[in-house]
């Protein structure tokens, strides 16, 4: 399904990694591990378009991502370390631009729902600006919650400033994402316990 | 597919209504460059109604110019720039709505505020209603070269002055034309020629300008 | 056989293979330009005839117009390679592009200097708004952008493409800038007395401008080439041909 061959990153005039070679099915999860600054985030990046590879490519359903970028984009959602998020529109508002950007097709009313489910139906009316790191984050993961139609989710850290509960939450919630056939591409530093069996790809094997 | 279109719109009018200062900023910038001029040359009729369509045109480049960085900065760093990257919409049409949203909060308030400047310069009512006009179709140009430059520059040191050196000379064309055409109405003969060319350079940057701002863009978050 | 002719025609857009390409043949460049300028100064200040109405302050055009044509030229190469970088995604142009850019700003501002002397003995002044001078000033403003842009940016990737990007909205502008700026100065000035626009143009004459043409794309063949090597070295230092070459440099010294 994802596919990456070869794949050699280069930041400013570094090489980060080469030859890095990794697959992900459909039903799997898959945690990008290694070091501080071995370039977990930028090989997250290549993954899902954001970034050009300095060498090899990534391919999806067998073709290469340059190539079938409109349908890529409709079925991968990547959610960055930013948690994308304009101060002054209140969570609600800024849920519904992300789903309409996405090309999600999702009424106000479901929105309402995700914000609630992650345990922001109190603040979804209130401007950004007041909300806490860890509910900033959450409008973000709050995206997760009206993607279950999107195959590919490409998280960066996403348990970083969450409480106990709600990483037992999101947690069950990934493993439903890949119980029916979706593919979990992340990043954690943190020892969630999944269902799902996890599959650990050590970047620092490739670091150069 | 107009959808996003619309979405980014509304959003970017919904913000620049939350922060309604900007707009007014900008339109003081405006009125009080336009202002300074008098005190500059001295406060002879003949000689600001000579200067005015220049004054004018300069003081709403200037204007825009300062307004620019708005453009794509906040949603850059807010990371927004990566997740429209990331729509399955192609960029050209988010980026004209970022764009088209970014005209409508600056320019046009200029242009309503304009024929209330020609006054201070004793300008006759024909030569306003040319410059509202020669106001209306060039300023989208400046928008939309401005939105390129912007991009180009995004989160560099410095990126203001930089974005100033880039665009300006860019600018020069549609200054001559726009204070030209109030210039030609004055003298007489008519400023059609001018409107025109400005715009058919309207049209031409409408078609072409998005494009390099959306690879600039991809550039930037890279 | 077609595989064959791609790798002929495309080795040596890797830096690898121009980089003692550059270094062979810039030499030769440079004294193909040292000796076309003899030349040309030698027909331009010697033997071209002293013009009638400008007297001998006109052959400073010998310098002037060569060096307007290209300041002109250099940004149009620039823009060029600055589009084969993005169609084609080739490193080398970028780095072209990069080198290019201080010599063309070199060129105008000597245009613009050679404008000035010989305009302040025929227009009276230093500088006029004339047209050709006004446009060569902007295009000299879109040199200066054009290098702080690619040197505001660190990640020399960004670097590139943002440059490229910059170089090809800047040549499709040039055209226009130079419209309105000829349309503008016919307004507001009248004609001017133009520096190309010598009465009687005597078949010297045209021969010592067209040497020292040859001059300057000499000259600028040979700097853009030296200054494309430490640039290709600095870029490609993460790889294995650099190390190399740097060793064997070292040894050397």
């Amino acid at each position: 399904m994802l596919e990456v061959t070869e794949l050699a990153c280069l930041r400013g005039d570094r090489m980060l990694f080469a030859d890095v070679a990794l697959t992900v099915q459909a039903g799997e999860l898959v945690r990008i591990a290694g070091p501080n600054g071995v370039g977990k985030t930028s090989l997250l990046r290549l993954l899902c378009g954001l970034a050009q590879p300095e060498h090899g490519q990534v391919s999806w359903k067998g073709q290469r991502l340059e190539r079938t970028r409109e349908r890529f984009h409709r079925e991968a959602l990547y959610l960055g370390h930013a948690a994308a998020l304009n101060d002054l529109l209140t969570p609600l508002e800024n849920l519904r631009f992300a789903a309409a950007c996405h090309g999600l097709g999702v009424d106000a009313g479901r929105c309402e729902l995700a914000l609630e489910r992650i345990g922001l139906g109190p603040q979804r009316d209130l401007p950004a600006k007041v909300l806490s790191q860890g509910q900033r984050r959450r409008v973000g993961l709050a995206r997760l919650y009206l993607s279950e139609n999107v195959p590919l989710w490409v998280l960066d850290e996403p348990f970083t400033a969450l409480d106990v509960a709600a990483v037992r939450d999101l947690a069950d919630w990934l493993d439903a994402h890949c119980a029916h056939g979706g593919m979990v591409v992340m990043t954690t530093h943190q020892d969630v316990p999944f269902a799902t069996p996890m599959r650990t790809f050590d970047l620092a094997e490739s670091a150069c | 597919m107009l959808s996003v279109f619309l979405e980014v719109l509304r959003r970017d009018l919904l913000l620049a209504w939350r922060n309604r200062a900007d707009v007014l900023v900008t339109l003081a910038f405006f009125t009080i460059v336009a202002c300074l001029f008098p005190f500059g040359v001295g406060a002879e009729p003949n000689l600001l109604r000579t200067i005015a369509p220049g004054v004018l045109w300069v003081a709403a480049l200037l204007a825009t110019l300062l307004s620019l960085h708005r453009l794509f900065a906040q949603d850059h760093t807010d990371g927004v720039l990566e997740q429209l990257l990331l729509s399955p919409e192609p960029p050209v049409l988010w980026v004209l709505a970022k764009v088209l949203a970014h005209w409508l909060t600056t320019a046009v308030p200029l242009i309503v505020a304009a024929p209330a400047l020609a006054l201070l310069f004793d300008m006759t009512q024909s030569a306003t209603m040319v410059l509202v006009l020669s106001l209306l179709l060039g300023t989208p140009i400046l928008s939309l070269l401005g939105g390129v430059g912007a991009a180009l520059t995004l989160g560099l040191r410095g990126g203001g002055m930089l974005l100033a050196l880039l665009v300006l000379p860019l600018f020069v064309p549609i200054l001559i034309f726009g204070a030209g055409a109030v210039d030609a109405d004055l003298a007489g003969t008519g400023a059609a020629a001018h409107l025109m060319l400005l715009g058919g350079g309207s049209l031409a940057a409408l078609a072409l300008a998005p494009w390099a701002s959306a690879a600039a863009l991809r550039i930037a978050v890279e | 056989m077609e595989t064959g002719q791609r790798f002929s025609l495309f080795r040596y857009a890797a830096p690898q293979q121009f980089y003692p390409l550059a270094g062979r043949l810039a030499p030769w460049f440079a004294a193909a330009a040292v000796v076309f300028t003899l030349i040309g100064l030698y027909l331009g200040f010697f033997v071209a005839p002293t013009d009638a109405v400008q007297g001998e302050v006109y052959r400073v055009i010998f310098i002037h117009v060569p060096a307007a044509w290209m300041s002109m030229f250099v940004y149009l190469i620039m823009a060029f390679w600055s589009a084969v970088g993005i169609v084609f995604n080739t490193r080398l142009s970028a780095m072209m592009a990069q080198a290019l850019a201080p010599t063309g700003a070199m060129f105008c501002f000597v245009a613009l200097w050679t404008g000035a002397l010989w305009g302040r003995p025929t227009w009276g002044a230093y500088w006029v708004w004339d047209a050709r001078l006004t446009s060569q000033l902007l295009l000299l403003f879109l040199y200066f952008g054009f290098m702080a842009l690619t040197r505001a940016i660190e990640d020399p990737r960004r670097a590139d493409k943002a440059g490229a990007i910059l170089a090809l909205v800047g040549a499709i502008n040039v055209p226009i800038i130079y419209f309105s700026v000829k349309w503008w100065n016919t307004l507001h000035q009248g004609a001017s007395v133009s520096l190309t626009k010598a009465p009687s143009m005597a078949t010297t004459m045209l021969m010592a401008m067209l040497v020292m043409a040859l001059a300057a794309w000499a000259y600028t063949i040979a700097v853009v080439l030296w200054r494309v090597r430490p640039l290709i070295l600095e870029r490609e230092r993460h790889t294995e041909w650099v190390g190399d070459v740097l060793e064997t440099s070292e040894a050397r010294a």
